[in-house]
């Protein structure tokens, strides 16, 4: 009896399961993935296809191999919840009565000014469960109060990002380079968190222009030094001290520094979408609309605005 | 002459036990073929360990070679992980592959001719992959960096070597198999599969969006676990056996570890923070944790046939380095099971730690092996002792130092990386510099791990030049005596 054939289908399939499941199942997943709504400003899609000065920063990134010590990933560790006032409405005494009930430690004086600029922040880093109470307790009164669903985490509280990355954020990039390494920042939302394209040209020309301690090396041969012309470039990089090149010359950026500057600047990982919600909608309350929708809206609609 | 089907694990394409070959004769046929492979392998671990070199210095001094493009970090690195993979390990892997089916079957090697001609043009696709890769057209994807006018190359010289590697199973004598040809097989076989996928729909068709990153890091998994981990374990369950004089402890075992690991290892890879939709750090997490099962397997195996054998080691430096090989994977095995979790892959995933785990497999496990074996082996092959017993042990121990060295110190340093940058509080550039002090340590390591390395280079040359001298130099030397003596007439 000859087993060979059978034991080899048998091994070829337990090792094939990795790429049915990971390849492949993924791919009937994400394979087709569309832009999705922005939660903020509907009329729009995101991600939005990178103007084409990043498209061809991106290639200058993936030929320099920036992602060996670059991560393009925000992680999220959990979420906390603020309640903010948008509308005060008509019935004012009745909504800083609630004010006073929901935040005992404020006086009447202080509730009174959170009324007159809208929207204003009553209650922070809350529990989901003492935000929806707290917005049950405003629901009689007629002001409109609304729940800010606010991301936590390391990288998040260092101002690396707003919210997680999703895989919406990759969705037109190719390569999509998400990085392993951080030996330098992440640079998801890097466009939205430093959008000087000056300070990104000379981080780029020496790092240590910048940040005295960088390991980053300069990136030198992205610039171009040449003498002054008539009058000096207004490109050319305003260099002071050790870092300034010898009199009578100037250090202007090359197309691939400019391209680079403007992928770093495309790179912001902060629209609201229906992964990333930022605010709560308290389903079921009072409102008109049918209640059952499909499964995640019934606990956080993601509609901006309620 | 069909094994009576007792024994599951007997295959059977009508094995003529007849007609054995001899040990002496097995290895002259693989001879030119087994040696060119190892050879190219031994010059490129030298260049992959001289790229090597030039990143982990560029952490002390940024502005080093800072004005070359071709040499920039992020060049440099994937240059040294080319081509210590793809110039180091797979030839290396395929070389010894190749000497342990035409053993292990009792058999000669099939068209050695044909192999070199792959070797040759393996060799040419890696140079053309690292070449491009300075220049600037890498692929962008980790591990699969070389652009896509090299990557067909490599796959033709695969087929070039891999097709004689089957026929020579094929056409084997004995008719019992081996663990290790399992492993073997299993891993020529899983190569061409991964690489193709990986380069069709990273290269060629991309895949969109964070797709890519999924198929990039099934790819770095598949090949770690079971293209280097497979050929790796075959090495070890052979030669550990073999060099101390013992039996497997059970074959039943091994075949246990062989088929758990075929079907949980190619799983990992997906780290618990990734932007993919939550079910798929989960599944790799969860497949992860189950390699534990295979990792006891072994461990109980392999402890059980080398217990009492310990005064072996003494004798025998091929084991030293074996033994070695074998502890290293047990520990990173072990190590990608902790590391699989969140609570530890959120404080180690972006920090030194990672490469810190993947120098333990790639040197610790993979190449401390095919040391051990190319030791064995190569004297076998050439029929001439090394030239240096010295530098074989100077490279056991610089190897070992200069492992202890990197790996201690980049977890420890990644560790406290790690903590530091889950700390917002800390400022950035702090959450590098405090741990730099052991980075420019694992940089001591990295120099101990070159010279080793250039200790096996030199010693293989040395030998090599040698059996050139004894075999070439009288062949030449009868050629031209006799015009020289018309000369002097």
């Amino acid at each position: 009896m000859n087993h060979g054939p059978l034991i080899f289908l048998g091994v070829f399939f337990a090792l094939a399961l990795s790429w049915f499941g990971l390849v492949f199942e993924s791919q009937l997943q994400l394979g087709n993935a569309q832009p999705t709504t922005n939660l903020v400003n509907a009329a729009q899609l995101y991600p939005q296809m990178r103007p084409g000065q990043a498209r061809q920063g991106l290639d200058v990134y993936r030929s320099l191999g920036c992602a060996a010590c670059h991560s393009q990933q925000i992680g999220q560790t959990g979420r906390t919840y603020d309640v903010a006032l948008t509308d005060a409405g008509t019935n004012r005494s009745a909504v800083v009565d609630t004010l006073l009930k929901v935040k005992p430690d404020a006086t009447a004086i202080e509730a009174q000014r959170l009324l007159e600029k809208p929207p204003a922040t009553i209650l922070k880093d809350v529990t989901r469960a003492a935000a929806d109470a707290a917005v049950a307790k405003f629901e009689p009164t007629g002001a409109k109060v609304e729940v800010r669903v606010i991301p936590t985490g390391p990288d998040i509280a260092r101002g690396w990002g707003k919210r997680r990355s999703v895989a919406e954020d990759f969705l037109f990039d190719q390569p999509a380079m998400l990085g392993s390494q951080r030996v330098g920042p992440d640079l998801a939302d890097v466009g939205s968190r430093l959008p000087d394209a000056n300070l990104h040209s000379l981080h780029l020309y020496d790092p240590q222009i910048v940040v005295s301690k960088s390991v980053m090396p300069p990136y030198r041969f992205l610039f171009e030094k040449r003498k002054i012309g008539r009058e000096p470039s207004p490109d050319a990089l305003k260099l002071a001290g050790k870092f300034a090149p010898e009199q009578g010359c100037e250090i202007v950026p090359t197309d691939e520094a400019r391209q680079l500057v403007a992928y770093l600047l495309s790179l912001r990982a902060d629209t609201a979408i229906f992964e990333t919600p930022m605010t709560v909608a308290r389903a079921n309350v009072s409102t008109n609309a049918p209640a059952a929708t499909n499964a995640p809206a019934a606990q956080t609609t993601n509609s901006v605005a309620k | 002459m069909i094994a009576t089907s007792s024994s599951w694990h007997t295959v059977s394409p009508g094995p003529r036990s007849g007609s054995v070959a001899p040990p002496a004769e097995i290895d002259a046929s693989c001879r030119v073929a087994v040696m060119v492979l190892l050879a190219c392998a031994a010059a490129w671990l030298v260049v992959a360990s001289g790229f090597g070199l030039i990143a982990s210095l560029k952490f002390h001094a940024p502005n080093l070679l800072a004005d070359s493009p071709w040499f920039t970090y992020g060049r440099v690195q994937p240059a040294q992980v080319n081509a210590l993979i793809y110039g180091f390990a797979a030839q290396a892997g395929l070389g010894i592959a190749l000497w342990m089916i035409a053993r292990l079957g009792r058999t000669l090697l099939v068209q050695p001719g044909y192999i070199v001609v792959g070797a040759l043009l393996w060799n040419v696709g890696v140079k053309l992959g690292v070449f491009g890769i300075l220049i600037g057209d890498t692929t962008g994807y980790e591990w699969l960096e070389m652009p896509g006018y090299a990557s067909p190359i490599l796959f033709a010289a695969y087929a070039i070597i891999g097709i004689p590697a089957l026929l020579t199973f094929h056409h084997r004598r004995e008719p019992t198999l081996y663990v290790s040809q399992w492993f073997l097989l299993a891993a020529l076989f899983w190569f061409p599969w991964i690489y193709s996928t990986a380069n069709l729909l990273l290269v060629f068709f991309p895949v969109r969006g964070v797709l890519q990153a999924v198929v990039d890091w099934w790819y770095v998994n598949n090949l770690n676990q079971i293209w280097l981990g497979f050929i790796g374990l075959a090495a070890i369950f052979y030669f550990l056996p073999k060099l101390t004089a013992r039996p497997l402890y059970s074959n039943y075992l091994a075949i246990l570890a062989f088929s758990t690991l075929a079907l949980f290892g190619g799983w990992g890879g997906i780290h618990s923070g990734a932007p993919v939709p939550a079910w798929m750090p989960s599944l790799s997490t969860v497949f992860t944790v189950l390699t534990a099962i295979p990792l006891i397997a072994i461990t109980i195996n392999l402890n059980r046939t080398f217990t009492g054998a310990i005064a072996k080691l003494k004798e025998s430096l091929p084991l030293k380095f074996v033994v070695f090989g074998a502890v290293a994977y047990l520990l990173a095995g072990a190590l990608a099971i902790v590391s699989t979790f969140p609570q530890f892959s959120q404080i180690t995933h972006f920090t030194l730690f990672t490469p810190a785990r993947t120098q333990l497999f790639l040197y610790g496990f993979f190449a401390m092996t095919m040391f051990g074996a190319i030791y064995h082996v190569v004297p076998l092959l050439i029929q001439n002792e090394w030239p240096s017993a010295r530098l074989v042990r100077a490279h056991f121990a610089l190897a070992m130092l200069g492992l202890a060295f990197y790996v201690g110190s980049l977890s420890v340093g990644g560790i406290l990386q790690g903590l530091a940058l889950n700390d917002p509080q800390v400022p950035f550039a702090g959450a590098l510099n405090r741990p730099l002090v052991c980075f420019r340590v694992g940089t001591l390591g990295d120099l101990l791990m070159t010279a080793g390395n250039v200790c096996l280079a030199l010693n293989l040359a040395w030998l090599l030049a040698r059996c050139c001298r004894a075999c070439c130099v009288p062949a030449i030397m009868a050629a031209v005596k006799p015009q020289m003596a018309e000369a002097a007439r």
